[in-house]
């Protein structure tokens, strides 16, 4: 059986929390671990960041958007085989130049904003698996692989 | 998110508490560099331990004031992370610059040394 969760929403920094919190609530029923509910609240909240900030704030000045046509991220969540989580997230965005070097730990586009740089990073550390796809001027997919420490017999 | 302040002698104890992310990290930043030009504190504590949410935003306000600190001559120090955050800080190896105390009263004991500090509180 495939559990899914299906969600859009306006690419706003105020909806961060809300993203983070729905990713948590889904993955409630499956009695996850105090620190695996962080890591997944953590690694969602960097990618819906990195669509605020990188997939939509270049194009429209972050948080500043023309008009009140505010453009969305989505993000669907996804439980099988009792245990695996799929987290996509997905902007329609200006997309990244160069993957590989947006992944190294410590790489920033914005120094002046105090971009710490680590939220690949971040992703990599607290899910099992990560990809990235992207295409300039179409947008980015992040998919994140998570296995849930599901005791046997239940 | 909140942030509460404390001055102790030239130090200026940041009380971070709330969820710290991209959305909260401005008005925490400028809460901090504001509070420390109103006060004129020459050292600062990131104290995180009312710090219920964290992502790699906080690995930049860290690393962000430590650079500003460092310009004026001022030092920082974190305390109260949970292990959670710990994790989160040293994948930056934000400890390697930074360094952290179990909690604010050893901060203050770092900054501003022992005697110092009981003599004049």
């Amino acid at each position: 059986m495939r559990n899914v969760l299906k969600m859009e929403f306006s690419a706003l920094a105020e909806n961060e929390a809300f993203a983070r919190a729905a990713a948590a609530a889904f993955v409630m029923p499956f009695d996850p671990t105090v620190e695996e509910l962080t890591e997944i609240k953590t690694a969602v909240s960097e990618a819906v960041s990195n669509c605020v900030i990188h997939g939509y704030g270049v194009l429209c000045g972050e948080g500043n958007f023309a008009g009140n046509e505010v453009p969305t991220i989505v993000m669907e969540c996804a439980l099988e085989k009792g245990n695996r989580l799929t987290i996509k997230i997905e902007d329609k965005g200006v997309g990244i130049d160069d993957i590989d070097q947006a992944m190294e730990p410590l790489f920033t586009t914005g120094d002046d904003e105090e971009r710490s740089g680590m939220g690949f990073t971040v992703m990599q550390s607290f899910m099992d698996r990560l990809k990235v796809r992207s295409v300039k001027g179409e947008g980015t997919t992040v998919i994140m692989t998570k296995y849930l420490d599901v005791p046997d017999g239940i | 998110m909140e942030v509460v302040f404390e001055v102790k002698q030239d130090v200026l104890i940041a009380h971070i508490k709330g969820e710290l992310d991209h959305h909260n990290a401005a008005p925490i930043r400028n809460g901090i560099d504001r509070s420390m030009k109103v006060f004129q504190c020459r050292d600062l504590i990131l104290d995180l331990e009312g710090v219920e949410f964290m992502d790699s935003s906080g690995i930049g306000i860290a690393l962000g004031r430590y650079k500003k600190l460092s310009k004026s001559g001022g030092r920082i120090c974190i305390s109260g992370c949970s292990a959670y955050i710990e994790k989160l800080l040293d994948m930056a190896g934000v400890f390697s610059i930074i360094p952290k105390e179990v909690d604010v009263q050893s901060a203050l004991c770092l900054l501003i040394g022992e005697e110092q500090l009981y003599m004049e509180v």
